[in-house]
């Protein structure tokens, strides 16, 4: 595989990363607004990106990247909590709108404002849930530097692809440590392959041909055919309609489209070991002490195995038949509800599975397993 | 009807004014010699919003109150002059959306922008919105507004929008928004209404000039002379990657295993860049770093502690719970890491002589640390570590520090002079 460059030793942050990656993949424009921890993210993109704006606060910034989205940019912001709070009405503009865009979200110690120089992994039920009428939208996690490069793109190109919102989610932990790094590791990045509507017939905004999911797309700016955005209910034209067939059945479509292409950016690493009766479940951050958990385990002996997922929502449902192998499963993440298990089984947790949470603070390799733990 | 209009039969209440706004923005357009297609329509929830589908330009139907943002982002991202992004909103959409119209005003950027201003919320059953006038009766002030409105139009032009008008919405408004349309940055063009459905009936026997008037609006036009927005962007880098500097794997491997550090002082006293120095010369020995930092949210007080694990092995957990070595250089450090430092069982404690010792199992080495000047106490406190302990070699400090520019900021001569002696 083609590499970017020689084998370089240098100390990186995954925020410079992540910034790199997503202008290589098609990126061209971010907005930004100050918060801790994501603010590593909009210094880079200040310099990195062709175009970046200053906003006076987050919704204007998701109104500023829907206007540039409108017209064919890809943009890209970085928040934290607070920040994506005030986002969500217009991610849900930006959803029901159809408009490609990344927002990178850098989780931190919650609840309001809490604790802005401390990590945390507590946002899953908000991205769950964010969307009226439950729809998702795709998120992708970072568990280390290799996701930060390599995810970064693929929501670039997943949010074009499936012309969508998509949420890169992560961590004050990965993208304000600065580690060694080898750069000769990351592959080369395929900037995303756009093309927009040249049918013959007039442009409708939200009109699909036969099973598909996702509309052609057309900017505003375009000279030949009308176009038509809109965040209300509407048809296929982009009308605003009250709830008609034509205008549910779009309603519907944007339910369909996440879900029924979700294979296709189902992300997870799988290390498998033969024999093992044990299964260390975890994400993000936290799946780095997990790799070091797993390592000492097996250093000693014993059998585990490690799930890392990586695409959060919607969840594939892989994740469930995984861990149904598994005599006993150990579910680790920052947090102290059990946020990924609530995701996967609802208030009914398979016995097998024990959760580790933790607030405010690391999980450390020792807290995850110990060798009693391993069947 | 012309053809940026679909119909003349729009959809609203007898009596309306957005009916004429929506009739004489689409003259004013064709006069400017615009096609359809070369505008786009932004609108909003409320009565105005509605139009969209009587209109053959793009059109962009969003929030309520963030038309102004959203047809802002849509003038960032045309690079064709020759497009025209105009904005309608209402008198509430311009309370909620307030600070989107005084951005795009401060900018100047190249829309138009008209409040339907019917002085309360037409959509939702006639409540008071921001401009609303003292007086004037609403469903939600059925004796009168007891506030003044916002003066959308001075807000507007102090804010720096080159041209800010208020009409009154009757008559032939063609020839004030053709004016309004052509102007070079941002427009703003507020037009008096009054609602058939809520206003005409809870105000009755009042006339719009007189509720006009009585506020202490006038009608008129204030200009700012100024160029419409250009976007200026500064010097761009074209990769990330390779502005960092590598770092040469040129001095022999010290260390054996992991060592985890925390170097905790005061904010401004370059503890973070005494971390960085010293994983960055660990890094000359082959060895794999992680640098973190931790501070309060205020930036120039309150402590400042970085975290450094040094390992010949790939690090993947880099938090320290207790750590190894702990350096500390004032009070504020002191206080922030004394529970670690009470449980380090063994290791080293490297401690300002001003300071007392915790107590604790590691090894205290007590120095003048501070004696270097407090912006450098931290950076003389890690050469002393590596001297002392010989697991970083303190020539790649040096040498670090010689390739990073920094040299001339930094003490390095006192530093050198104090750890030979």
């Amino acid at each position: 595989m083609q590499k970017t460059s020689n084998e370089r030793k240098v100390l990186i942050d995954g925020s410079r990363l992540i910034t790199e990656s997503m202008a290589r993949a098609g990126a061209d424009s971010f907005i930004g607004y100050p918060i801790t921890p994501a603010n590593l993210l909009y210094l880079y993109a200040s310099r990195r990106m062709p175009l970046m704006l200053s906003a006076p606060d987050e919704i204007t910034t998701l109104q500023w990247m829907s206007g540039l989205s409108a017209t064919g940019k890809i943009p890209v912001t970085a928040t934290s909590f607070p920040g994506f709070a005030l986002m969500i009405e217009s991610v849900n503009m930006a959803f029901m709108m159809e408009l490609p865009m990344v927002i990178v979200l850098v989780q931190r110690l919650g609840p309001a404002t809490g604790t802005a120089t401390c990590g945390a992994q507590g946002d899953i039920p908000l991205l769950k849930g964010m969307i009226s009428g439950g729809h998702q939208l795709p998120v992708l996690c970072t568990s280390d530097f290799n996701d930060c490069w390599k995810l970064s793109a693929k929501a670039v190109h997943l949010a074009v692809e499936l012309r969508t919102p998509v949420v890169l989610l992560t961590s004050k932990e990965e993208v304000m440590t600065q580690k060694s790094f080898s750069t000769g590791v990351l592959d080369a990045i395929e900037p995303v392959s756009r093309s927009f509507y040249r049918g013959k017939e007039p442009y409708r905004s939200y009109n699909v041909e036969r099973d598909e999911l996702v509309p052609p797309f057309l900017p505003v700016t375009a000279g030949k055919w009308q176009v038509r955005l809109n965040a209300s209910t509407h048809d296929k034209n982009g009308i605003l309609q009250h709830s008609n067939d034509e205008a549910i059945g779009n309603t519907v479509r944007l339910e369909r489209k996440a879900r029924e292409t979700l294979s296709g950016y189902t992300f997870y690493e799988l290390d498998e070991q033969e024999g093992a009766g044990t299964l260390l479940v975890s994400y993000g951050i936290t799946a780095s002490a997990a790799r070091d958990a797993v390592k000492r385990m097996r250093e000693k002996g014993k059998k585990v195995s490690l799930l890392v997922p990586k695409t959060i929502l919607p969840a594939p449902a892989i994740y469930s038949e995984i861990i149904g192998k598994y005599k006993k499963v150990v579910i680790a993440e920052e947090n102290i509800n059990a946020q990924f298990a609530d995701l996967l089984f609802g208030t009914r947790i398979p016995s097998s599975i024990s959760i580790v949470g933790s607030a405010g603070r690391m999980i450390t390799p020792p807290e995850i397993l110990n060798e009693e733990e391993c069947v | 009807m012309n053809g940026f209009l679909k119909t003349s039969q729009l959809p609203y209440c007898k009596g309306c004014g957005h009916d004429l706004i929506a009739k004489k923005s689409a003259e004013a357009l064709e006069k400017l010699e615009y096609a359809p297609l070369d505008v786009i329509v932004v609108t909003d929830i409320g009565c105005h919003g509605i139009i969209d589908k009587c209109l053959n330009t793009h059109t962009v139907h969003g929030l309520h109150g963030r038309s102004v943002a959203l047809g802002a982002g849509i003038s960032f991202g045309i690079e064709n002059p020759g497009k025209k992004v105009l904005v309608f909103i209402g008198d509430g959409g311009s309370t909620i959306g307030l600070q989107h119209i005084m951005e795009a005003a401060r900018l100047n950027l190249n829309m138009s922008v008209v409040v339907h201003n019917n002085m309360l919320y037409g959509m939702t059953g006639g409540q008071t919105s921001g401009l609303t006038p003292r007086g004037f009766c609403t469903t939600t002030s059925a004796d009168g507004n007891p506030f003044a409105g916002y003066d959308i139009c001075e807000l507007a032009h102090t804010a720096g929008a080159a041209y800010s008008s208020r009409i009154m919405g009757v008559g032939d408004i063609s020839g004030e928004l053709t004016e309004a349309f052509s102007v070079e940055g941002f427009s703003l063009t507020e037009i008096m209404e009054i609602c058939p459905s809520y206003g005409v009936k809870l105000n009755p026997r009042r006339k719009l000039a007189e509720i006009v008037e009585s506020s202490g609006r006038k009608t008129g036009v204030w200009k700012n002379e100024r160029t419409g927005f250009v976007l200026e962007q500064g010097k761009k880098c074209n990769d990330l990657m390779e502005e960092l500097k590598e770092v040469e794997n040129d001095f022999p491997a010290r260390l054996k295993g992991n060592l985890s550090l925390v170097l905790s002082g005061s904010a401004g006293e370059g503890i973070q860049s005494a971390a960085t120095l010293l994983a960055k010369a660990a890094m000359r020995s082959g060895c794999h770093v992680t640098q973190k930092g931790s501070y309060p949210v205020t930036v120039g007080v309150g402590f400042s502690t970085a975290e450094v694990n040094i390992s010949t092995e790939p690090i993947n957990f880099h938090g320290i719970g207790v750590p190894d070595v702990a350096i500390i250089t004032s009070e504020d450090g002191l206080t922030h890491s004394k529970k670690r430092i009470e449980g380090m069982k063994g290791g080293m404690l490297f401690l300002d002589d001003s300071l007392d010792a915790p107590s604790t199992g590691a090894e205290v080495i007590k120095r003048d640390f501070r004696s270097v000047g407090a912006r450098s106490a931290c950076l003389y406190a890690v050469f002393y570590f590596a001297m002392h302990t010989k697991l970083v070699d303190t020539e790649a400090i040096f040498m670090t520090i010689e390739e990073s520019g920094m040299a001339a900021k930094m003490p390095l001569d006192k530093i050198k002079e104090k750890i030979q002696a």
